[in-house]
């Protein structure tokens, strides 16, 4: 394996990290500050692609695209918080699984009959469509460097909001003790609902940002909202920390567990059995990385204070 | 929930038997109906049932006894499919073989799994249940001898001590049915004894039942694996059933729908998880004769499922057979 190929492999894996952070970020808010599991999120992922998509028709460019499917996915978010989820809160889980999995179902399946089944493809915006030579013989697609960079601002503008802000500092109590936040006069159920939408917006912002390299389908929400649970179970639910770190190292684990695992395997035994065991053991690695984080540690690397 | 455990002794017993009579009683019909109406798709419809209700009743011991809510059963299933699958690739057709090899396995990735799953609980336990699952659904699509993602088209069914009996349609469909009687008995005997009253209890109180000196884990570790073996009986059932065997067995979505039965049916309630299967596949029969896009309608019922009809359709039933009673 050359130093080139792993530099390309590592910046692929901050890439998969940073967008696995943008959709985790709002999964873990919404379950650290409202209790609530939000299956529907990955589906919010997806929208957010093929609202981009569909204003990209509407107006043929991705600046006006990006910015109304942002609203239209926060709009959405709102709505489906106001039509059903506000009535789940203080019911258990399980509740919560059925009816999100409901809303999973319908949407799937309702964005098919809206855009077909067919794959659909987001044409990438015309300054950022080129490959940019970062080093010797290492030359790396500029658009997949913006989305780091924008999962990067994202996660310093997160930091910002949630510590230093009156709203942030709203949430972190919210997360730790909600009923005590309500008895202190504030109206929770308008914090949850801002959380919320802005949960769903950031689902669809990274929907947005990934639909020019990927094919916009439906069920491209159902793989990245397993990842994230993964991502914040690892990184501790309900942290934003422990939430970006977390979806970092898994970004990295599966994409060099993917490129690595048939040379590496190779080490220890015959070249035909690695290229059969390799991809086998490549997909299970992020699973039994969670299994050994949450044996030695239940409840994730960075718990939330006081869960 | 608490309602409905504290009032299951003080329902009368005759009629508390009277439903799982009507349902076992219905199933074995079947067959003899169809002999006029129906043909063999009814019986093959009969026997789908029957084997997601073997699942879903395996699921209701950890969702609906023990309050653990495992969001990866179907790998379980998978797992026993996979068995079959694999077993027939190297020529081994016999169910004595192959049924307790799918058992085994089933059980030892139950065990494997339920040792670090059960040290979480609440959400962590439904999430790390969730990727367990999926961990099963990557591996066997990624295992290119035995078809990888486009699964295992098995030659023909097992046969049974070396005679072709479950090659018979309705021999086949009363070999399910036996094994979903044999179910429901162990698991209906299981809650009854002083086991599945620790495990009851635990999902009450677990710090309670810790203190009053049991090791609440294992009790739900071994409830876990019987839970497993039992839903890898069902994969046995359902790979010799379909004749092919494949990754999507293992879904997440079809894991999620194994919950959507037990809940359907009404947690906790065996007889609950039945109808919820029988409840869930006719619909999904139905619906998806009416359009090709019926989850666009099934989707939203959940949701008011969820948001009205508490208790499932036992809980409905009961409910309206209270509101008869005293009008």
């Amino acid at each position: 394996m050359s130093t080139t190929l792993l530099a390309v492999q590592i910046l692929n894996g901050l890439q998969l990290g940073v967008l696995l952070f943008l959709v985790a970020a709002g999964l873990t808010l919404v379950f650290g500050v409202m209790d609530f599991i939000n299956l529907a999120h990955g589906v919010q992922y997806m929208l957010g692609a093929y609202l981009a998509v569909a204003f990209y028709a509407l107006t043929g460019s991705f600046l006006s695209a990006l910015v109304l499917a942002l609203a239209a996915a926060l709009a959405f978010g709102l709505v489906l918080e106001f039509a059903v989820f506000r009535h789940l809160y203080d019911r258990d889980h399980l509740d919560h699984v059925i009816a999100t999995f409901g809303i999973i179902l319908f949407l799937n399946h309702g964005v098919k009959l809206v855009w077909g089944a067919a794959p659909l493809s987001l044409p990438m915006p015309e300054l950022f469509s080129g490959s940019v030579r970062l080093a010797e013989g290492l030359v790396y697609p500029v658009w997949r460097l913006v989305i780091i960079a924008a999962g990067l601002a994202v996660a310093a503008l997160l930091y910002l909001l949630v510590a230093h802000t009156r709203i942030g500092m709203l949430v972190r109590a919210g997360a730790t003790n909600a009923a005590m936040v309500s008895a202190l006069g504030v109206n929770i159920r308008r914090l949850f609902m801002i959380v919320f939408g802005f949960g769903a917006m950031l689902a669809g912002f990274a929907g947005i940002m990934i639909a020019p390299i990927l094919s916009v389908e439906p069920g491209m929400g159902d793989t990245i909202l397993i990842l994230a649970f993964v991502v914040i179970v690892i990184g501790g639910i309900g942290s934003i920390r422990g939430a970006f770190l977390a979806a970092l190292l898994i970004g990295l684990v599966d994409t060099l567990g993917r490129s690595f695992s048939v040379d590496i395997l190779r080490f220890v035994m015959g070249p035909s059995p690695a290229r059969t065991v390799g991809p086998a053991i490549a997909s299970m690695l992020i699973y039994l990385l969670m299994a050994v984080v949450l044996y030695v540690r239940p409840t994730g690397l960075f718990p939330a204070k006081g869960r | 929930m608490a309602v409905l455990l504290a009032a299951s002794p003080a329902r009368p017993r005759g009629r508390l038997q009277a439903l799982p009579a009507c349902i076992f009683l219905a199933f074995a019909l079947i067959p003899i109906v169809a002999l006029f109406a129906g043909g063999t798709y009814l019986v093959s419809l009969g026997s789908r049932v029957m084997i997601f209700a073997i699942a879903a009743v395996a699921l209701d011991l950890l969702v609906g006894y023990g309050a653990l809510i495992s969001f990866g059963h179907a790998a379980f299933i998978g797992i026993g499919a996979y068995a079959v699958g694999i077993l027939s690739v190297y020529g081994i057709t016999d169910a004595l073989v192959s049924l307790p090899v799918a058992l085994a396995v089933s059980a030892a990735y139950a065990f494997l799994t339920g040792v670090v799953c059960l040290r979480t609980s609440g959400v962590y336990f439904i999430m790390i249940t969730l990727a367990f699952g999926q961990m099963a659904f990557f591996t066997a699509s990624s295992l290119a001898p035995f078809g990888g993602d486009d699964g295992l088209t098995i030659a023909a069914r097992n046969t049974l001590a070396g005679l072709p009996l479950l090659r018979n349609e309705r021999a086949f469909y009363y070999f399910v049915f036996v094994c979903l009687l044999g179910t429901y008995l162990f698991c209906r005997a299981l809650v009854r004894s002083r086991f599945g009253r620790v495990v009851r209890g635990a999902k009450e109180n677990p710090v309670r039942m810790a203190t009053i000196g049991f090791d609440v884990y294992r009790f739900q570790l071994a409830t876990y694996v019987i839970a497993g073996a039992l839903a890898g009986l069902s994969g046995f059932l359902l790979a010799n059933a379909t004749e092919f065997v494949s990754p999507a067995y293992m879904s997440w979505q079809r894991s999620g729908e194994l919950i959507v039965m037990v809940l359907l049916g009404g947690l906790g309630s065996l007889d609950g998880a039945i109808i919820g299967a029988a409840a869930y596949l006719l619909t999904e029969e139905w619906l998806s004769g009416v359009t090709e896009h019926w989850k666009v309608i099934f989707g939203p019922v959940l949701v008011l499922v969820v948001l009205f009809a508490r208790g499932g359709l036992i809980g409905l039933a009961r409910d309206l057979a209270r509101r008869f009673a005293r009008a």
